[in-house]
């Protein structure tokens, strides 16, 4: 089975979901863990097999790419089903199957509709696998279009904290994304004679540089809408925070990283001229997205609104990442997407569902004292925060100092820039910390006598499993990057050195 | 024999994480027996050690090839004897709380981490993983303080962990650089590369390749601030130390001890491996300024340490003014003297004496800490003035703290005289104007320290504390091993200074225009 069985596995898995009895819940749960175990076992497998044959492939056609299918899918546009995998989009097929299998496990305990809700859900991961496949513009564009759907439901249905106000302005720069994107699809397939709409096609036979200017930024705008880069973010904290926790997981972990492997995929590869033309405006506006999330972050007083502001830092790296367009840079991008992707759903886990269903607030004054209650979740914020402001030993850090040293050789002050972030990071993690987890020392007015008065239901079976998958990852790729660094490195490699 | 020091206590980690946490005898003696099992190994290899070898114990496996990055540890007089302290104080440490009752389970498990960081600062020799240990201290020491320390825990932790954090970030910005210029994070290498005179060409090199308008030498001053402010935070030097008498103040007793003991001289060692053999021109360049920094902590922190009222913020602020020695004997080799007679060796006493004297701050300082934990687990004060003729109802505590006190202030016959002594020996025919300067910091010394056993306990007695009990057995054991030390290195301190001379002499080397290769 290849790699493209994770979609419709998961689709299948969607529809089955769908065609079980509303009471049957648990049979439910366990159709969608089921599904989402078995697209994480498949997209492993063929991870694996890829890391060993990645080098001999290289060798012997000169590209990284792993065709999976490529055949005529509408002939009179010369739209094609074209899936193909390369270390670039690999890790982020992986990471869409972590975050779908724990996304089910930390929403186990949902009992309001359950069964639209994992339908939902699995659709929405299958539609974003399908993205990280796609390399045929019009393919992903539907794709894309497929995983925005599923997300509005989920929030407005799902939701909480003005749940229609989030809902419908995460949609609306959706859309107003996509239509972007659409528009330099549609532009590009006309300025290349309306023949194909293939990525890889288009990247051989770049149009002309004038073109590449206005249309590069249409495209890579529509996608940083998405990847949550400063100025177009502010969806993505009002998203977050409304959307229940399996959809902020998702939200943060990968429809983001969605837009950044747009950015990358289909507008860099595809107008290298007006990449170069645009990237200091690119490195620019993500510095400043580096810095203005963290601090931010280090102002709000709502516990999801942390996450989700810091998520708009992170995602400025990789966007920093990208703009350098040097090995080390890209490399340290893309890892990054993998590394936030863990990262953020880890946080949002805690904030949302280990700390939010358990206490009906996440206000940090209204919090405290809860590393007493529920232990588990404190030592999850604390590993997810040690990963989140990069300390050494988890991914956050081996992708970032990669981020910093191509920002380096791009401009000295952008790497500056981007690591004055890093105490501002390390502040919001603390003082978030300190205001849910620790007793609160002299005031005293701490949840703290709440909770005792209504003891909290301690943390479950599923979520502790949930959280040391995602935990462990961030150990593993911190202290052995190169069971991913390896495969993107090299073709990051080949994609710069088509650039040139 | 290397990683199995480091890690063995986090091995002892794990075992604490899995018992239950009732179980408090059984977590106390697993992490007890991690820590002396590489304390043994240290002793092991302390007595194999053979200070001529140069680098000695070498592991190395390939690691992250995209980054070019192996596993490479190693250790040579540098950091031999920083190793064994390290395997030294903390059993004593963790016996310090040996009757803990609060979170027990969390507290070993902290600890056990926080000395795995710590022997991986002294053994790493590649950047990369140097790096994952040098912050793997970090957030251990942040709850010890926060859950475990005293009234003002919270403002003291998160001090420390911004401060120590924001040089850290200076730091990696800086080493950046630096692998982008050289394509190695390994030490060693980096070491060979600027003794060559081939890592300021590389940083030329890749000045000029990014088209920056700065000349090369400056952009290399940068970079060896940025290095320089990682580690002065650490260490620290004035005017970078105001996070310490906070987290000192607010740490728990074992968090002061291995904090002042053996956190600081990460710092101190940091100059030593790094900052001297990378950047010889820059610290050369800019010596009479870091002459002055060390100049200032020694006498500045001498004069804030005797204007305390709090026991333990006296001791915290010693920590600053003892460590301006260490890094006055460091500077000193740095110093060109041609009319120096015998300018290598004097050279050398200033820098045994410095690496000497960081050893005997983690016994003395590690000992005062102590004491005055014990105190306060009697009397739950630390004001001076609560204190007062203490002598008379707890003589044994009044005993160990006095002869404390003394090594730390550099008694002839205690550890502290030998290793300042050198420091002032060797500093002072080569910049004699700091040295003379900063001897004024050492008559300030003495009275701070003299002061404050004066206070503790001599004078009229506190009916208060009628009745507390003197130290125990297991109190009385601590103080005679770091007792054991002060002792013997005053007598005999021959082994340290023989274990670092040689690779003192390599330093030395770097900045005496021997341009040969060191290593």
């Amino acid at each position: 089975m290849h790699v493209d069985w994770t979609i419709y596995v998961t689709f299948i898995g969607a529809g089955l979901v769908m065609l079980l009895p509303r009471e049957a819940k648990t049979l439910v749960r366990w159709v969608a863990l089921l599904t989402g175990l078995v697209g994480l076992a498949i997209a492993l497998r063929s991870y694996f097999s890829y890391n060993d044959c990645v080098d001999s492939l290289i060798r012997k056609t000169g590209s990284g790419f792993w065709e999976i299918k490529n055949i005529a899918w509408i002939p009179a546009l010369g739209a094609r089903y074209h899936l193909a995998v390369d270390g670039i989009n690999f890790p982020l097929i992986v990471l869409n199957g972590f975050v779908c299998v724990t996304g089910i496990l930390f929403s186990w305990n949902i009992e309001n509709r359950t069964k639209e809700f994992f339908a939902f859900f699995l659709t929405l991961i299958a539609g974003v696998y399908g993205v990280f496949m796609a390399m045929d513009l019009f393919l992903l564009f539907v794709f894309y279009e497929l995983a925005i759907i599923p997300k509005y439901f989920i929030i407005a249905i799902w939701g909480s904290t003005r749940k229609e106000y989030g809902a419908m302005k995460l949609v609306l720069y959706s859309f107003v994304g996509s239509a972007l994107v659409f528009i330099g699809v549609l532009a590009v397939y006309v300025a290349a004679g309306g023949r194909t709409f293939d990525i890889l096609e288009l990247a051989k036979h770049p149009v002309s540089a004038n073109l590449q200017h206005w249309m590069f930024p249409l495209i890579f705008a529509g996608f940083a809408v998405l990847a949550g880069m400063w100025p177009f973010h502010t969806w993505a904290p009002t998203g977050h925070v409304a959307a229940p926790t399996a959809a902020s997981m998702l939200l943060a972990g990968v429809v983001m990283k969605l837009g950044s492997y747009g950015c990358l995929r289909a507008a860099m590869l595809v107008f290298p001229e007006g990449l170069s033309y645009w990237r200091w405006c690119i490195a620019g506006l993500a510095v400043i997205g580096i810095i203005y999330g963290a601090a931010v972050a280090l102002v709000q007083k709502d516990f999801k609104f942390i996450i989700g502001y810091s998520s708009v830092s992170h995602m400025g790296f990789v966007l920093l990442g990208l703009a350098t367009l040097n090995v080390i840079g890209m490399s340290g991008a893309v890892l990054q997407m993998f590394s936030h992707g863990i990262v953020a759903s880890l946080l949002f886990a805690v904030a949302g569902r280990m700390v939010y269903d358990r206490t009906h607030t996440r206000q940090l004054d209204e919090l405290g004292g809860l590393a007493k209650i529920i232990p588990f979740a404190c030592v999850t914020f604390v590993i997810a925060g040690a990963a989140s402001m990069g300390l050494p030993g988890f991914s956050g850090f081996v992708a970032e100092i990669q981020i910093l040293a191509g920002a380096f050789e791009m401009n000295p002050w952008l790497a500056v820039g981007a690591a004055v972030s890093i105490p501002i990071t390390v502040a919001y993690i603390l003082n978030a910390n300190n205001k849910v987890f620790m007793e609160k020392d002299e005031a005293g007015h701490g949840h703290t006598e709440t909770a005792h008065a209504h003891p909290l239901p301690p943390i479950t079976v599923p979520e502790k499993v949930a959280g040391v998958i995602l935990m462990a990852l961030l150990v593993i790729i911190g202290l052995y990057p190169s069971i991913m660094l390896n495969m993107i490195q090299k073709n990051v490699a080949l994609f710069v050195g088509g650039l040139r | 024999m290397l990683s199995l020091i480091t890690f063995a206590p986090l091995v002892g980690a794990l075992v604490v994480l899995l018992l239950p946490k009732t179980a408090t005898g059984a977590i106390k003696i697993v992490a007890l027996a991690a820590s002396v099992f590489s304390l043994l190994a240290a002793v092991c290899v302390w007595v194999r050690f053979n200070p001529s070898a140069g680098m000695m114990f070498e592991e190395r496996w390939a690691w992250i090839s995209a980054l070019h990055v192996d596993y490479h540890l190693g250790v040579d007089g540098l950091s031999v004897a920083m190793v064994l302290l390290t395997g030294l104080i903390t059993p004593l440490a963790l016996l310090a709380h040996w009757k803990l009752t609060d979170k027990v389970k969390l507290f070993f498990l902290l600890f056990l981490l926080l000395e795995t960081g710590m022997f991986g600062v002294f053994t790493a020799l590649n950047f990369f993983h140097w790096f994952i240990f040098w912050e793997l201290g970090l957030i251990p020491m942040f709850f010890l303080i926060k859950i475990w320390g005293h009234e003002e825990r919270t403002y003291a932790s998160f001090k420390f962990f911004l401060y120590t954090l924001a040089g850290s970030v200076a730091m990696l910005l800086a080493f950046t650089f630096l692998y982008l210029a050289t394509h190695t994070f390994d030490l060693i290498e980096l070491r060979q590369m600027a003794a060559r005179g081939e890592l300021m060409n590389h940083i030329a090199a890749l000045v000029g390749k990014l088209g920056l308008p700065v000349d090369p030498g400056w952009f290399a001053s940068l970079l060896f601030w940025g290095v320089f402010l990682g580690f002065a935070i650490k260490v620290p030097i004035w005017p970078f130390h105001t996070w310490l008498p906070d987290a000192h103040t607010q740490a728990p007793t074992g968090g002061s001890m291995v904090l002042a003991a053996i956190l600081l001289k990460m710092g101190v060692y940091g100059f030593l491996r790094i900052v001297l053999p990378l950047f010889p021109v820059q610290v050369a360049d800019h010596l009479n300024l870091l002459l002055f920094l060390a100049f200032a902590s020694i006498v500045f922190g001498a004069f804030a340490a005797l204007a305390q009222q709090d026991f333990k913020r006296l001791v915290a602020y010693s920590s600053v003014n003892h460590m301006g020695y260490a890094m006055l004997g460091i500077f000193a080799t740095v110093a060109a003297a041609p009319n120096v007679a015998d300018v290598v060796n004097e050279k050398a006493a200033a820098l045994n004496g410095a690496m000497l004297q960081m050893f005997n701050h983690g016994i003395s300082s590690a000992a005062l800490f102590f004491m005055v934990g014990v105190i306060y687990e009697r009397t739950h004060t630390r004001k001076l003035e609560d204190f007062g003729g203490l002598r008379k109802i707890i003589p044994i505590y009044a005993g160990v703290l006095g002869i404390s006190m003394f090594s730390s202030l550099g008694l002839p016959g205690l550890n502290g005289f030998v290793g300042e002594f050198l420091i002032f020996k060797g500093a002072f025919p080569v910049v004699t104007a700091w040295t003379a300067g900063a001897l004024l910091g050492l008559v300030v010394t003495a009275v701070f320290l003299l002061g404050m056993m004066q206070k503790v306990c001599f004078g009229p007695l506190n009916e208060k504390w009628k009745g507390i009990p003197d130290m125990s057995a297991r109190e009385i054991f601590i103080g005679a091993v770091l007792m054991l030390f002060m002792f013997g290195i005053g007598v005999y301190p021959a082994p340290l200074l023989h274990a670092s001379n040689h690779a003192a002499m390599g330093l030395i080397k770097i900045f005496e225009g021997a341009a040969q290769v060191i290593h």
